[in-house]
C-alpha cells in the first residue's frame, strides 16, 4: 500500500466479538481508502458495526475483539498487526485522534480543562513547563473558547454541553494528529450549537490539513460535512461514493430506505416510510444480502449469494444484485427521485 | 377557526422556579398556550430552556410557581381535590426520552405496562387483557408480557413506553422527546405509531423535542420556547414560511437538511439575546400579530413584524 493519496487502508478486515462462548461477527470483510485530507462520512444504525470499524484503527476494541483477518494499512505499517500497547500508542492520538460522542463523559470532571489539554501537549508535542501551557491556551483560543486564560483553570461542569466539545476537541486537535475521527460528534447537542461545532471542524480541518472520519447516523449532518460516504449495514459497507452520488443517485436499498425514512422528507399526514424488521443477528452466518430480509423487493438472488460490489461510476459504487445486468428494474422510492430532481431542497 | 375547537389544556402565565427562596432560578417565566382537543402541539427549544419542566408542570410532577393550568376548564395546577388529582392522572400520561432509562430492568414487560392499574383495583383477569390489548395496539405481540426490557430493542423499548401510557385511556400525552433517543430507521417506526394512535383515538399530544424538522412533522401548532420564555407560537407551516422572531430563524437555519447542495449554501443565523435593544419604556410583549401567530416583541419591533408579514 504505496499509493501517494491514501492516508488509511483498510483491506478486507474482519473483527469478531467473543460473547459467552459465541463469535460475533461484527465486522465482515470491509475494504476502503481514506483519501488525504478528504472528510468521510461512515452512516448506519446502530449495531451496523461503524464505531467498532473505526475504534479498530487506533487499537481501542474492547478486549473480547479481535481482528480477524484482514489489513489497516497507515503510513506504510498494518496496525492490524499490532499487538502491545506500546505500538498503539505510537499511532493513538499521536496520528489518529478521536473525538467521542459525549462531551458530558468524556472528560474528566476532576481536572480542570487546562490540565487535561496540557497532557495531550506534554505527551504530543514534546513540550515542557510555560511553553506547554501556551500551547494549551492556543489550543483553547484555537476552537472559539472566549478568554481562554480564565477558561484553562475552570472544570468541566463550568461548561456548556458545546462548550464541552470544544475541549474535546482541543484535546484531540493538540496530539497534532493527521487523521481526527469523531464519532457522533454532535448528536448530544442541540442543532444551533451542532451547527457551529461542524463549522469549527470543518475550519480546523482546513487549517491543519487533517483527514476526517465522521461517524454519524444523522444525514443532515452527513450532507454538511462529507466529501464521501460509506453506508454501513451489519457489518459491512453497502454502498459507498460521492456525498452528491449517495444522496441524489443511491443504488442500494438500504441507502434508499434510510433517506426514505428522513421525517425532514416526510409529507405531514402520510405515514413517514419506516423500514420493517430488525437487522440481522450477527452470531449468525449471513446468507446472501444482509438487507434482503427487510427489503420487500429483494430478488431471490439476495437470499442466496453475497452481491459483490458494482460499479457505478469511478468513485461510487454498491453491494446490490440490483445493478447486475441480468436484474430487473426496480425504481427507487419517490421521496428518492424527488430529492434527485429538486437537487436542494428550499428550506422553510 | 382556532375560536370553534374546544381548548383541551389552557396554560395561563405558567411560571415555574427551582432552588431556594434567596437564590430562585425561574426555568419558566409566565408561558401562556392553549392546547386544542385532537391536535399536536409542539414545543421546540433546546436543552435547559425549560420546554421539559413545562410538560413536567402540567402533569404536576413540578410544582408551579405562578400562573394556571386548567384542564377541560378546570384548574389542576397548584393544590386540587384527591379526585381530580387522581383524574388529571389517569387522563393525562408520559412519554419518556430514553426507553434505557425509563423502563424498570427488574420488572417484567407485564408489570412495567400495567404499573398505572394497580391503585385502580382492576381484576387480575382484566389486567392481563388490558396489558395484552395495550402490546397488541402499539404493535408488540401479547407473550412479550413475560419479558425483561433487556430482551427488547429500543424502538421496542419505547413502544413498551408507550403502551404503558395507553393502558390508562388517556386523552392528554405529553411526549418529551419521544424519538431523540433513537435510530433513524426506528424514529419512522415510532412517529408513524403515534399519528396512527392519535387518528384511531382522538388523542392530544404535547410534542416536545429539539429538532425542528420532526416537530414539522408532526405537530399541528409550533411554540418556540428560548429560557423559559415563549418566543414565537404559530402554526406548523405558517411558522415555517413566516419565521418572525429572531430566535425562530436562527432555529430554522441550523437545521440539518439530508441534502448536499442546501446544506453548502446554507447560512446561518445567529441568535444574540442582547439585539433587541429591549427598554423600561417599551417592554416585549406576548403578542398576536395575525390570528393564531403570536410572537414576543416590542412595540418597535412588533412594527417590523408587521411588515414582514
Amino acid at each position: 500500500m504505496t499509493n501517494e493519496n491514501v492516508a488509511l487502508s483498510f483491506e478486507d478486515l474482519h473483527i469478531q466479538f467473543t460473547l459467552r462462548g459465541q463469535v460475533l461477527k461484527a465486522i465482515r470483510g470491509i475494504s476502503l481508502d481514506v483519501y488525504k485530507g478528504e472528510s468521510l462520512a461512515i452512516v448506519g444504525e446502530s449495531g451496523s458495526g461503524k464505531s467498532v470499524f473505526t475504534k479498530s484503527a487506533m487499537g481501542l476494541l474492547d478486549a473480547n475483539g479481535t481482528i480477524a483477518g484482514g489489513h489497516i494499512w497507515y503510513d506504510g505499517r498494518d496496525l492490524a498487526q499490532f499487538k502491545t500497547e506500546k505500538e498503539w500508542l505510537s499511532v493513538r492520538g499521536k496520528e489518529i485522534a478521536m473525538v467521542m460522542q459525549d462531551p458530558m463523559t468524556s472528560l474528566n470532571p476532576l481536572k480542570s480543562v487546562g490540565d487535561q489539554i496540557l497532557e495531550a501537549v506534554v505527551l504530543h508535542q514534546g513540550l515542557k513547563g510555560a511553553a506547554a501551557k501556551a500551547a494549551a491556551v492556543d489550543a483553547l483560543r484555537a476552537v472559539g473558547i472566549d478568554q481562554p486564560e480564565r477558561r484553562y483553570k475552570q472544570y468541566p461542569h463550568e461548561f456548556s454541553g458545546g462548550m464541552r466539545q470544544r475541549v474535546v476537541i482541543a484535546i484531540a486537535v493538540a496530539c497534532r494528529p493527521k487523521i481526527l475521527i469523531c464519532d457522533e460528534p454532535t448528536t448530544a447537542l442541540d442543532v444551533t450549537i451542532q451547527a457551529q461545532i461542524l463549522d469549527l471542524i470543518k475550519n480546523l480541518q482546513k487549517q491543519l490539513d487533517l483527514t476526517t472520519i465522521y461517524i454519524t447516523h444523522d444525514l443532515g449532518v452527513v450532507a454538511n460535512v462529507a466529501d464521501r460516504i460509506a453506508v454501513m449495514y451489519a457489518g459491512d459497507i453497502v454502498e459507498v461514493g460521492r456525498c452528491d452520488e449517495v444522496f441524489y443517485d443511491p443504488k442500494h436499498p438500504y441507502t434508499w430506505a434510510l433517506l426514505s425514512s428522513l421525517p425532514q422528507l416526510g409529507v405531514k399526514g402520510q405515514a413517514l416510510y419506516s423500514i420493517q424488521g430488525t437487522p440481522p443477528n450477527l452470531f449468525q452466518e449471513v446468507q446472501g444480502d444482509a438487507f434482503a430480509p427487510r427489503n420487500p423487493q429483494a430478488l431471490n438472488i439476495d437470499f442466496v449469494e453475497r452481491p459483490p460490489y458494482f460499479e457505478v461510476s469511478p468513485t461510487h459504487k454498491a453491494r446490490t444484485w440490483l445493478l447486475d445486468p441480468r436484474a430487473p428494474k426496480v425504481e427507487p422510492p419517490e421521496h428518492i427521485r424527488l430529492l434527485k430532481e429538486r437537487g436542494g431542497l428550499s428550506r422553510g | 377557526m382556532a375560536e370553534a375547537r374546544e381548548k383541551l389544556l389552557e396554560v395561563e402565565d405558567l411560571t415555574v422556579t427551582f432552588g431556594s427562596r434567596r437564590h430562585p432560578f425561574t426555568a419558566v417565566n409566565k408561558v401562556s398556550f392553549d392546547i386544542y382537543k385532537g391536535e399536536t402541539f409542539g414545543l421546540v427549544g433546546e436543552s435547559g430552556s425549560g420546554k421539559t419542566t413545562i410538560g413536567r408542570a402540567v402533569i404536576r410532577v413540578n410544582p408551579v410557581s405562578g400562573g394556571r393550568v386548567r384542564y377541560k376548564g378546570e384548574v389542576i395546577s397548584g393544590k386540587v381535590s384527591r379526585e381530580t388529582d387522581r383524574r388529571v392522572i389517569d387522563q393525562i400520561q408520559m412519554i419518556f426520552q430514553d426507553p434505557m432509562a425509563s423502563l424498570n430492568e427488574r420488572a417484567k414487560v407485564d408489570y412495567i405496562v400495567s404499573e398505572g392499574l394497580r391503585p385502580r383495583h382492576v381484576s387480575e383477569e382484566e389486567r392481563q387483557e388490558r396489558v395484552a390489548k395495550a402490546l397488541t395496539d402499539v404493535g408488540l405481540l401479547p407473550e412479550f408480557a413475560s419479558r425483561f426490557p433487556h430482551e427488547f430493542s429500543g424502538g421496542q423499548r419505547q413502544r413498551i413506553g408507550i403502551a404503558r401510557a395507553l393502558i390508562m385511556e388517556p386523552e392528554f400525552i405529553i411526549a418529551d422527546e419521544p424519538i431523540s433517543a433513537l435510530d433513524v430507521s426506528i424514529r419512522a417506526q415510532v412517529l408513524n405509531l403515534m399519528s396512527s394512535l392519535q387518528a384511531e383515538r382522538g388523542l392530544t399530544y404535547l410534542f416536545i423535542a429539539h429538532d425542528l424538522s420532526v416537530v414539522r412533522f408532526i405537530s399541528d401548532r409550533i411554540g418556540v420556547i428560548y429560557h423559559g420564555q415563549l418566543m414565537e407560537l404559530a402554526e406548523s407551516e405558517e411558522l415555517f414560511a413566516h419565521p418572525l422572531h429572531p430566535y425562530t430563524r436562527a432555529l430554522l437555519s441550523a437545521i440539518p437538511m439530508p441534502d448536499p447542495v442546501a446544506e453548502r449554501n446554507k447560512k446561518l443565523v445567529v441568535y444574540d439575546p442582547t439585539q433587541h435593544g429591549y427598554t423600561e419604556a417599551d417592554p416585549p410583549l406576548w403578542t398576536e400579530l395575525t390570528p393564531g401567530h403570536f410572537v414576543r416583541g416590542s412595540q418597535r419591533e412588533l412594527e417590523e413584524y408587521r411588515k414582514m408579514l
